[in-house]
């Protein structure tokens, strides 16, 4: 019996993600949608198994439960009380005569496609607020239960429920459509799919507190809906491929990046034959194809320069002319003073300390980066390089004063100790 | 459904567009079929603010609230969902110096 149970959760996971998203422009509604889906996959329990206890499976298992949680949620609607507007708004949102019947339509798998964009599009949209595109597309995208976001974000769950009711309302009463963008807002309505994407990733990728499974979880989460929206675009974007490429990277060092207290291990101090080879190479193929649509940003370029470093057999070894070449771009493209700290960083691993400490003490007179601290961390970094233990230890206090993340504190206490030393 | 597109800015900057320009625009929402009315509003100076409490009127000079940014007009469109709104929206010539805040219009609910 343990098997057939396994094998659901397999399934549930396998097709409730594209069902929801069909039914949802089935029924044009979220909550009907899910309360559906849930009557008709306690269907699909008793009658997918043989006399036998066995599995049996319908011959399209997907068609099958949006078909049956189709009719589940029209019942459902007739027992409301306004059901008849209601029936109409389905009725409007039927499938076009050219889709054929309903049914026939549903095995179309083009059809489950344009419904899973649709409502990524429909959670990303600029009309809610980010922290509500967050929680709707991990709840409705990618299937988590409102407790496990909750936990993911350190957020009461009750809190983070009344955010997807409000975005839902709003959905409803403001009449965002259930709608792929027109080709010309494409880019804009993409960039703000791409935040949400990073935004879930960083999330579960930060060193800070937290359930360490959880975080986990959300980093594949996040590679896994940018991996979906690379593969429903019908034109290949660079930013959408640069974006999955910089999360490959990363996740392909997370091991590497703590030790076993939790701290921060640098990249030039990480274990390079813990990183995860195989997340690379393919992080490395995502890179290439980004590049390949002439068309790179600032995810992209980001992605370019991980890449770069994960080539490198050592920290040494590490081709710092290209790595400031591609900060030299990302720079123009993204005209953030902090892309203008890591080139610095960069510079002086290129240039020497003393080249970078004198771009690092420019960026230090700017109101921008005066008083964050991985700037008075690099310039500390930069004087003990150069020999200047008293410059060094002044700027790693600094440091320290500018930030109250404990593990990025630990790190900079264990480098004033090591000057002292 | 209707959306009323409501026209925030700064009345300098707002003053700046030229009136020819927000009539065209006025007439081609018209000729698409999606203009239902608007008005652009004179200067807040001009505003005058009335309450009753407990039966009794009070009228103030002014808006009801101090802002930087002020209503400056607005339009009823109709519109086939957000999106087609805030295209509309982002049409409206003042957009460029101000702000359109897009606000779905409701029908009084009368029966219950």
């Amino acid at each position: 019996m343990r098997d057939v149970d396994g094998g659901f959760d397999a399934l549930y996971r396998e097709h409730a993600p594209a069902a929801r998203a069909t039914l949802i422009r089935l029924l044009g509604d979220f909550e009907l949608a899910e309360d559906a889906l849930h009557e008709a996959w306690i269907v699909a329990m008793q009658s997918w198994v043989d006399d036998g206890g066995a599995l049996q499976l319908p011959a399209n298992p997907r068609a099958w439960l949006i078909s049956t949680a189709r009719f589940k949620g029209i019942d459902r609607l007739r027992r409301r009380v306004r059901y008849r507007e209601k029936l109409a708004l389905v009725a409007a949102g039927e499938p076009s005569a050219s889709e054929a019947t309903p049914e026939q339509a549903l095995v179309d798998a083009t059809v489950f496609e344009d419904d899973r964009l649709r409502l990524i599009f429909t959670c990303c949209h600029p009309a809610l607020s980010r922290e509500a595109q967050v929680a709707l597309t991990l709840r409705e995208v990618c299937g988590l239960s409102t407790e496990e976001i909750a936990r993911a974000f350190l957020l009461r769950a009750p809190t983070l429920a009344q955010r997807i009711v409000r975005a839902k309302r709003k959905i409803q009463s403001a009449k965002i459509p259930y709608a792929i963008p027109e080709a010309a807002d494409i880019p804009m309505r993409l960039e703000a799919v791409l935040s949400v994407i990073y935004l879930v990733f960083n999330e579960g990728y930060a060193a800070s507190s937290g359930d360490a499974l959880i975080r986990r979880e959300l980093c594949l989460e996040a590679i896994g809906l940018g991996r979906l929206v690379v593969d429903l675009l019908d034109e290949p974007d660079g930013e959408a491929l640069g974006l999955v490429a910089l999360m490959l990277l990363s996740e392909s060092r997370r091991v590497a990046r703590t030790d076993a207290r939790g701290d921060l291990v640098l990249l030039e101090d990480q274990d390079r034959a813990l990183w995860d080879r195989e997340l690379m190479e393919e992080g490395r193929a995502y890179v290439a194809r980004a590049f390949a649509t002439g068309e790179v940003g600032s995810y992209a370029l980001q992605a370019a320069i991980a890449a770069v470093h994960a080539r490198a057999e050592t920290f040494e070894a590490t081709d710092w002319a290209e790595i400031v070449a591609l900060y030299d771009l990302l720079y123009e493209a993204s005209d953030s003073p902090v892309v203008a700290l890591n080139r610095a960083v960069a510079l002086a691993m290129r240039d020497g300390p003393a080249a970078g400490l004198e771009l690092v003490e420019a960026l230090l007179r700017d109101d921008a980066l005066k008083n964050y601290h991985l700037a008075h961390a690099a310039r500390a970094d930069l004087y003990r390089r150069l020999g200047r233990r008293e410059d060094a230890r002044v700027a790693y206090r600094r440091a320290l004063e500018l930030t109250e993340l404990e593990p990025e504190r630990r790190f900079l206490s264990r480098r004033l100790q090591e000057l002292d030393g | 459904m209707k959306y009323v597109c409501l026209v925030y800015g700064e009345e300098e900057a707002i003053r700046g567009v030229d009136d020819k320009v927000c009539a065209a625009y006025g007439q081609e929402l018209q000729e698409r079929g999606v203009y239902l009315g608007g008005q652009p509003l004179m200067s807040v100076e001009t505003a005058t603010t009335v309450r009753v409490r407990r039966g009794e009127v009070t009228v103030t000079d002014g808006p009801f609230a101090e802002t930087k940014e002020q209503l400056a007009g607005f339009y009823l469109i109709e519109a086939r969902d957000l999106n087609e709104a805030i295209r509309i929206a982002s049409g409206i010539p003042p957009a460029q110096v101000g702000s359109i805040e897009i606000r779905p219009a409701r029908e009084l609910d009368v029966e219950g």
